[in-house]
């Protein structure tokens, strides 16, 4: 950026700061919570500079919450562990689904297969409340009622729409005729599909498997209804810090913290595969 | 080694026909060019013979055994892609070694490395289809066709998305290539000059029918309709349409008002039937003085083109025609009256309601 002015590298700077310090703040004032007590919390006005605590951290991984009111034991390492495997195996099951059939919506035409591909989206559309009160009632029937195969189950409805209609897109975006090469080359189907259309969309994918991670991680309503403490994720486990002796901010901020590691780590990790598929010039020079 | 045989195949999409009854016979060691315009059905029956569609109707047949209900893989078919349709995660030689791989040959390495001589792309192997040049990509892609020594070699017009330069380079090189595998070969085209460079015979394919299946030479020289006439050869040919007298042993027909001699009364041909004429551009002869017999005209324009000098003529009627030659023989510049004359044997005529050829003009040489 040579050829820029003075000043318009100062102005870049100025509004790259602001857009930053506009989307950070929120972040990272929690992240300063999450080092002060209650009380150091409540101070008005908020200072920045602050004798920092681990006691929030500690309370957490130890699960003793110290109130006012006295001991409360509290299962937030027993959470975290618990949205972890919900989101993890709900996202690998969608993957199984999902990937296969958006192959097939992608590549060939049947009957009722645009409506069986918009069903599957529209269940992105109703509100989860509108279905969760049948589904309760079904689920308390079908004995699936606070079991984690239960909660996967209904994840579903999160994450196969987005896996099957963002991964449909890249397997539409690969030129069949790869695919036909493949095939003439001596290959089965099975061997086009893993070796071929499945790599080749595999930024697609990746980018389905994390959204749809991040959105079972962050639900809320299917695991407060549908699951009992002992299987709760962190969002519903949340709940617990507002106690009879006041809110723990502290605690809440440390959580959350706690909270959004993984899937911030996980969305790191996952960058590299995102971008370098993007470049792969498939086809055409 | 195996001929491929088309019977009578069909193949409709929804209501478009693609193939109407083609019937195609390739032996083995052949190129056969299926040549026609755009969405004449080129790349369908391509397909089908690669089993990513299935015919209608009629049967498609290698070495005497029907392919049709077998799966693409154990078709025992090469093939190019015009979007020469590279793995883009493997390496070029990857891409080639891939056919072999699956058949579980024996000394892979040393089979790619001489394919990849032969098509001159040994130093970029290594490379992934995207940092190959489309030139290394289409050898590449020939390479991955040819190596698994099919019995039968189709290429969707391979040259389609490579430069000038290269395709002229390929089509010197191809039909080597194509011959040293001894594999019946379909190569399709857009191209007049490419099928006829390369091609052994040319199957001419319009609105999914086989319109003539001939040799280069006698397509070029007696095409079997105007459609075929037309398609073939650059400038196109000129077309009147005119109303042929048989009288005394000879034909004459009228153009622009001046009785021009047609050939000797050999053809069928009933005297007042319209007819098209036909004359090759390159059989024009265009002279300043009138020497009997000649068609007076204007030169409107000159234009060079491939290394000749091609001229717009306009008869008295204000009919255009076209005429083709050396710049060396060209005498009149451009606004000048000159007489327009063509040998006899060079008009070529045509049915005027259905298109067909009307008789045969003696042979002679193309253009």
């Amino acid at each position: 950026m040579d050829h820029s002015s003075l000043a318009g590298r100062i102005f870049r700077g100025i509004a790259l700061a602001m857009v930053l310090v506009f989307f950070m703040f929120p972040i990272v004032w929690i992240l300063l919570m999450s080092f002060q007590t209650n009380e150091q919390i409540l101070r008005i006005p908020p200072r920045i500079l602050f004798e920092p605590t681990l006691a929030n951290y500690e309370a957490l991984i130890s699960g003793q919450l110290r109130t006012a009111a006295g001991n409360l034991q509290i299962s937030f390492m027993r959470n975290l562990m618990n949205s972890f495997l919900l989101s993890s195996a709900s996202v690998i099951l969608a993957l199984l689904l999902g990937v296969p059939a958006a192959y097939a919506f992608a590549r060939f035409k049947f009957r009722l297969g645009e409506t069986i591909a918009f069903t599957l989206l529209s269940f992105r559309f109703a509100p989860p409340l509108l279905v969760l009160l049948p589904l309760s009632l079904y689920y308390q029937q079908l004995g699936l009622n606070d079991t984690y195969f239960g909660i996967v189950w209904v994840y579903q409805l999160i994450a196969l729409p987005l896996i099957l209609w963002i991964v449909r897109g890249y397997f539409e975006d690969i030129s069949p005729d790869i695919e036909h090469a493949y095939r003439l080359a001596g290959h089965s189907w099975r061997e086009a599909f893993t070796r071929i259309a499945v790599p080749l969309a595999g930024p697609g994918i990746a980018a389905a498997g994390l959204l749809s991670f991040i959105f079972c991680w962050n639900n809320f309503v299917f695991a407060l209804i549908l699951a009992s403490a002992d299987k709760q994720p962190v969002t519903v486990g949340a709940l617990a810090f507002v106690t009879a002796s006041g809110i723990q901010y502290g605690q809440i901020a440390a959580a959350i913290v706690l909270s959004v590691t993984p899937t911030l780590l996980l969305a790191l990790y996952a960058q590299r595969y995102l971008v370098e598929g993007l470049s792969l010039g498939a086809v055409k020079g | 080694m195996a001929r491929l045989e088309l019977k009578a195949v069909d193949k409709c999409f929804g209501a478009v026909s693609c193939a109407k009854g083609v019937s195609l016979t390739v032996e083995p060691g052949e190129i056969v060019a299926v040549f026609g315009p755009s969405g004449s059905g080129k790349t369908v029956l391509l397909r089908m013979i690669a089993g990513m569609f299935e015919p209608d109707d009629g049967d498609i047949l290698v070495g005497g055994r029907s392919i049709v209900d077998a799966p693409p893989e154990q078709r025992g078919i090469g093939m190019a892609f015009q979007n020469f349709a590279l793995f883009p995660h493997m390496s070029a030689r990857d891409n080639i070694a891939s056919g072999l791989r699956a058949t579980g040959a024996s000394d892979i390495a040393a089979k790619v490395t001489a394919m990849s001589r032969l098509l001159k792309i040994e130093h970029v192997l290594g490379h992934r289809p995207r940092e190959l040049s489309n030139g290394q990509k289409q050898r590449t892609a020939l390479a991955r066709a040819l190596i698994g020594n099919p019995e039968v070699l189709l290429l969707d017009d391979p040259l389609r998305n490579v430069d000038a330069k290269l395709r002229y380079e390929m089509r010197l090189e191809l039909p080597s290539l194509l011959r040293r595998s001894s594999a019946a070969a379909l190569y399709v085209t857009q191209d007049y000059r490419e099928a006829m460079a390369i091609a052994d015979r040319i199957a001419v394919l319009i609105n999914g029918r086989l319109v003539q299946v001939a040799r280069p030479e006698e397509i070029y020289a007696r095409p079997a309709s105007v459609a075929v006439a037309r398609l073939f050869g650059d400038p196109s040919i000129n077309l009147s349409e005119v109303s042929p007298v048989a009288d005394q042993g000879r034909l004459t027909a009228a153009i622009a008002g001046t009785e021009i001699m047609l050939d000797r009364n050999e053809r069928e041909t009933s005297t007042r039937q319209r007819c098209w004429l036909g004359v090759r551009p390159d059989d024009v002869v265009v002279t300043r003085q009138n020497s009997g017999g000649a068609i007076p005209a204007r030169v409107v324009a000159i234009t060079p083109m491939h290394e000749r000098a091609v001229l717009l003529l306009r008869f008295a009627d204000g009919s255009e025609w076209l005429a083709a030659m050396a710049p060396e023989a060209l005498e009149a510049g451009a606004d000048e009256e000159v007489f327009v004359q063509f040998a006899p044997e060079a008009a070529l005529l045509f049915d005027h309601a259905s298109g067909e050829r009307i008789g045969l003009p003696p042979r002679r040489q193309a253009a």
